[in-house]
């Protein structure tokens, strides 16, 4: 099948570009061993991995949260580091948990990228309200957080995320935590904002159907130490919908991965990892 | 509103009814007026001391409020230090928790000899009733501010100032109110002990000079009145935390 996706994205600047990345908690085995890979603009990858094998402290390096050992990190066309990247607003993450403000309405909790940013208050309202139609938060910028369902919640938590930064978009296992339903309305509303605005994102996930469903490419972490990513393209077109699971590709895919994570010989055929 | 009214009535009828018994079991077992005077004795001891009563009552609400006032500053400036210095926290933080172990009832006359006889003695000894729990609470509080939160901003770009101001206040606020409403409370208790141990005016002063000549009547009209102060500093309290954490009511 002809993949249009990949061809457009094949002359693309690099969105994201990590090199010879190290990095271990002090006193523990190290989590990154010379691990490089790159994201292109617009392209959506995701990383699958088990638990635990260090994906949330990846965020955490692109971010600047936490700063690598050894390695680079350049982010956008001017090749900021992480640091310079997150101080200049170039990075949108989205963290597990929804963490949102439980003292701020939904107004205020999108538009705290924007406020930090210095952008003035009416403007920065103006911006969210505009964009809360398209996220199906119509109407509820007055309440606050525990006011609403936690598939809302996730998608205020992503507003801000949008709002907040520019060139790369981290979104860090963001439908986890929701219930199955909640989950499969929540991806296929990611996946047409997605085609809305054709950000870049990277996504971590542990759910083999999530990433297939949402990527242009998914990254596989098998091993702890990372010091390579198995990749595999998502020759699935677009837009997709949940339907696109039931397709023969898909299921292609599901079992290519599954063989690169290797758990097809251990354990029997799951959605998750 | 009308839910306010309706969780109020039990305890106003539980209060009519202490009273009840309080009145007719003076009058039934008839109690000498020295050991419990009857309560209709009470309330005509304070109508007959209204204006004196009325003076003590405000000099030891002013130095509730001021005592805890300069509580509410120093123990939310010592709770700040707590939460952003590791030093703060393993050093002051304990003493803070373990300075509740002296009584300070024992510590008040000191605070006498030191500040003298004039408000200043009683606002320290409020001051030493009160810091304590705002202190804790608000360290706790800004403990409580979620780290997710915090990280979040910083990947946004956002100063320390930002942190504190919009992340580690507001996180903290529950806390500070919980101390806040314990404080006001204890601040009345401290007032008095510090009236009782010297000085010259207020409602410790007046129930001193009330026992002394073993007033009972006077002695009780002036609790009744200081309890009524901690009530109402209570509530005030309570008010202000409701209107400021109005989001949790939503």
């Amino acid at each position: 099948m002809a993949n249009l996706n990949q061809a457009v994205n094949e002359g693309r600047p690099l969105a994201l570009s990590v090199r010879g990345l190290e990095f271990s908690f002090a006193g523990q085995a190290p989590l990154f061993q010379g691990l490089d890979f790159n994201i292109k603009q617009g392209e959506f990858v995701s990383i699958l991995a088990a638990s635990g094998i260090g994906k949330t402290t990846l965020f955490r390096l692109l971010s600047g949260l936490i700063a690598p050992q050894a390695g680079t990190i350049a982010i956008g066309q001017a090749a900021y580091s992480a640091v310079e990247a997150s101080a200049k607003r170039q990075i949108g993450y989205m963290p597990q948990k929804d963490s949102l403000m439980p003292w701020r309405t939904v107004l205020d909790n999108a538009a705290l990228g924007l406020e930090l940013a210095g952008t003035p208050k009416r403007e920065a309202r103006r911006q969210v309200m505009e964009l809360l139609p398209s996220l199906g938060l119509e109407g509820t910028e007055r309440k606050y957080p525990h006011e609403l369902s936690g598939g809302m919640r996730q998608r205020v938590s992503f507003l801000r995320s949008l709002l907040g930064g520019g060139e790369l978009f981290l979104l860090d296992e963001p439908f986890s935590a929701l219930d199955a339903m909640t989950r499969v309305s929540m991806q296929e509303w990611l996946l047409q904002v997605w085609e809305q605005h054709r950000k870049t994102i990277l996504f971590i996930t542990h759910d083999v159907d999530e990433a297939i469903l949402l990527s242009d490419r998914v990254l596989v972490a098998a091993e702890s130490p990372i010091t390579k990513l198995s990749e595999l393209k998502i020759n699935l077109p677009r837009p997709r919908s949940y339907e696109t699971s039931l397709d023969q590709t898909f299921l292609e895919s599901k079992r290519q991965l599954l063989e690169l994570l290797g758990r097809t010989s251990r354990s029997p055929v799951g959605g998750s990892v | 509103m009308k839910r306010k009214v309706s969780t109020s009535i039990p305890v106003v009828v539980f209060v009519v009814l202490l009273a009840a018994i309080w009145e007719a079991g003076t009058r039934l077992f008839d109690v000498p007026h020295y050991i419990i005077p009857k309560l209709s004795d009470v309330f005509i001891s304070m109508w007959d001391n209204r204006d004196l009563l009325g003076k003590h009552w405000l000099v030891t609400l002013w130095e509730a409020l001021l005592g805890l006032g300069i509580s509410i500053v120093i123990g939310t400036l010592a709770a700040i230090l707590i939460d952003r210095s590791t030093l703060a926290r393993k050093t002051i933080y304990p003493l803070i928790v373990g300075s509740q172990t002296i009584p300070i009832i024992v510590l008040s006359p000191i605070m006498v000899m030191w500040f003298g006889y004039e408000i200043w003695s009683k606002i320290t000894v409020v001051i030493l009733f009160t810091f304590f729990s705002i202190a804790v609470n608000t360290a706790d509080g800004f403990r409580s501010a979620d780290p997710d939160i915090g990280a979040l901003m910083k990947t946004m770009g956002a100063s320390r100032r930002d942190l504190l101001l919009k992340w580690k206040l507001p996180s903290a606020l529950p806390g500070f109110f919980t101390g806040l409403k314990m404080a006001a409370a204890f601040s009345v208790g401290g007032a008095t002990l510090g009236e009782w141990l010297g000085g010259e005016k207020g409602l410790g002063v007046y129930t001193k000079r009330a026992s002394n000549m073993l007033r009972a009547d006077a002695v009780f009209s002036g609790v009744l009145l200081l309890s009524a102060m901690g009530i109402l500093l209570f509530l005030a309290a309570l008010w202000l935390e409701k209107a400021v954490l109005a989001y949790r009511r939503r």
